[in-house]
């Protein structure tokens, strides 16, 4: 396999293990240990820099996927018109993307907030564009930053969504949002007693319930998250392993790919829809 | 798994994103939605309205017909009426003039007779005075019978 391997990628990695965990890391900025501003040149030197660094190349992608849809969305909304779109026009995908979020979130949001219809329509479509990125071929954009760059040994990941912390920073935002809404609708009393008297509506078993509630209510984004990252996370990995097959990656891409395309439109669905269903639980009382 | 602060950088550009797409997005398109909805509902009420406009003037129309029917009718009757109230009186006109003509006639034959009448009994006065004169064999003086020639002749 390495063999295989080193013809295809330009000679560049000496095991195929080495090829895989390359493209693993991230281009992460951040101050090393010895107090130096720079990128991280390995992935080790990446997890000293701890917090306070960034993976520049996660969210540069991110960013960029984030302007890409809004972009479009500005730019059919200056020419679109109430008359009846063209067929086969920008205006008609935008508009059915509206509609599916629109009647996602009229099925599962039951009170009226201004917020959640945007924030599911962008939830989707950014995650969507994220998981997009899954289906071009590993090597093609970390070859071209590679070379623009003049690093050889570049580190450039390209689908966000495979980085815990872009994963965790949307459902960490929605996390803040279910415990501002739940404060904001309930009061602090009513989003207390969601923990202290469910399921068993008795004070003494108060610290039972919150044994049973707490976990359940911390594990909503954590499960957001961890189940995007793993998802993708895999799904890079067998595209990597994929690619080290020389030319018999050629049809085992493309299934894997057209599998992906599945598993991108559903991962996306699953976290708007999660979304929306957990800020209605923020909204209602139990 | 390595942590670090692009979660933070995400959860802003997240926070940005979904603040641009509640005020710059979503309104718009949905305003154009709701928009299209107005207009297609108007369009459909409009054709529904339109229809029974339809059913209306249909109607109308049937009922003008049967007015103007029947009043046709009624002029067709009364023109007829009319007619034979113009024959009647014609043929009384013509009856009276036709009296009148008769009556006129009548007049002028009766002057014709006296007429003629009078022509024979000047003409029989003259015969008698000639017959008279044969049998006397002499001329009878005209002057001194005028009189009773005259006489005569009124008598006739």
């Amino acid at each position: 396999m390495a063999e295989l391997h080193t013809e295809i990628a330009g000679l560049r990695y000496e095991s195929a293990n080495e090829y895989v965990s390359h493209h693993l890391g991230f281009l992460t900025f951040g101050r090393n240990h010895e107090g130096h501003l720079g990128f991280a040149h390995s992935p080790e030197e990446a997890k000293e820099m701890g917090f306070w660094a960034i993976n520049v190349d996660s969210m540069l992608w991110s960013v960029l996927l984030g302007i890409l849809f809004i972009g479009l969305f500005r730019f059919v909304i200056k020419n679109a018109t109430a008359e009846a779109p063209k067929a086969k026009s920008l205006q008609n995908v935008v508009e059915i993307l509206i509609e599916f979020v629109d009647t996602s979130v009229k099925s599962a949001f039951y009170a009226k907030n201004p917020l959640i219809a945007p924030l599911a329509l962008t939830i989707f479509c950014w995650i969507f564009m994220m998981n997009m990125m899954d289906l071009i071929p590993v090597d093609w954009i970390p070859l071209l930053a590679q070379t623009v760059a003049g690093d050889p040994h570049l580190y450039f990941k390209v689908v966000p969504t495979t980085d815990i912390n872009i994963t965790l920073g949307f459902s960490l935002s929605v996390f803040v949002l279910m415990i501002y809404y739940s404060f904001k609708i309930k009061g602090p009393m009513g989003f207390l007693k969601e923990f202290t008297m469910h399921p068993f509506p008795k004070w003494y078993m108060a610290p039972l319930n919150i044994i049973l509630e707490l976990p359940g209510f911390l594990a909503k984004p954590m499960s957001l998250a961890l189940r995007l990252y793993g998802n993708f996370f895999a799904g890079e990995v067998i595209f990597l392993i994929i690619a080290l097959l020389g030319y018999w990656q050629l049809p085992l891409h493309f299934g894997w790919a057209v599998f992906h395309i599945l598993v991108v439109t559903l991962q996306a669905y699953l976290f708007m829809m999660l979304t929306i269903v957990y800020l209605n639980q923020a909204h209602t009382e139990h | 798994m390595n942590f670090n602060a692009t979660l933070i950088g995400q959860s802003i550009a997240f926070a940005f994103f979904v603040w641009f797409c509640m005020n710059y997005v979503w309104p718009p398109i949905v305003g154009i939605l709701e928009e299209r909805q107005k207009k297609i509902a108007d369009g459909l009420e409009a054709a529904a309205r339109a229809q029974k406009d339809l059913s209306l003037a249909h109607e109308s129309v049937k009922k003008q017909l049967e007015t103007t029917k029947h009043e046709a009718a009624a002029i067709i009757e009364l023109a007829n009426k009319r007619a034979n109230q113009i024959i009647d009186e014609s043929k009384i006109q013509a009856r009276e003039e036709g009296q009148r003509l008769l009556v006129q006639a009548k007049s002028e034959i009766e002057q014709e007779v006296m007429r003629a009448k009078e022509s024979l009994r000047f003409q029989v006065s003259a015969i008698a005075i000639a017959a008279a004169e044969k049998i006397l064999e002499k001329s009878v003086d005209k002057a001194a019978n005028e009189e009773m020639l005259n006489k005569l002749a009124s008598e006739l």
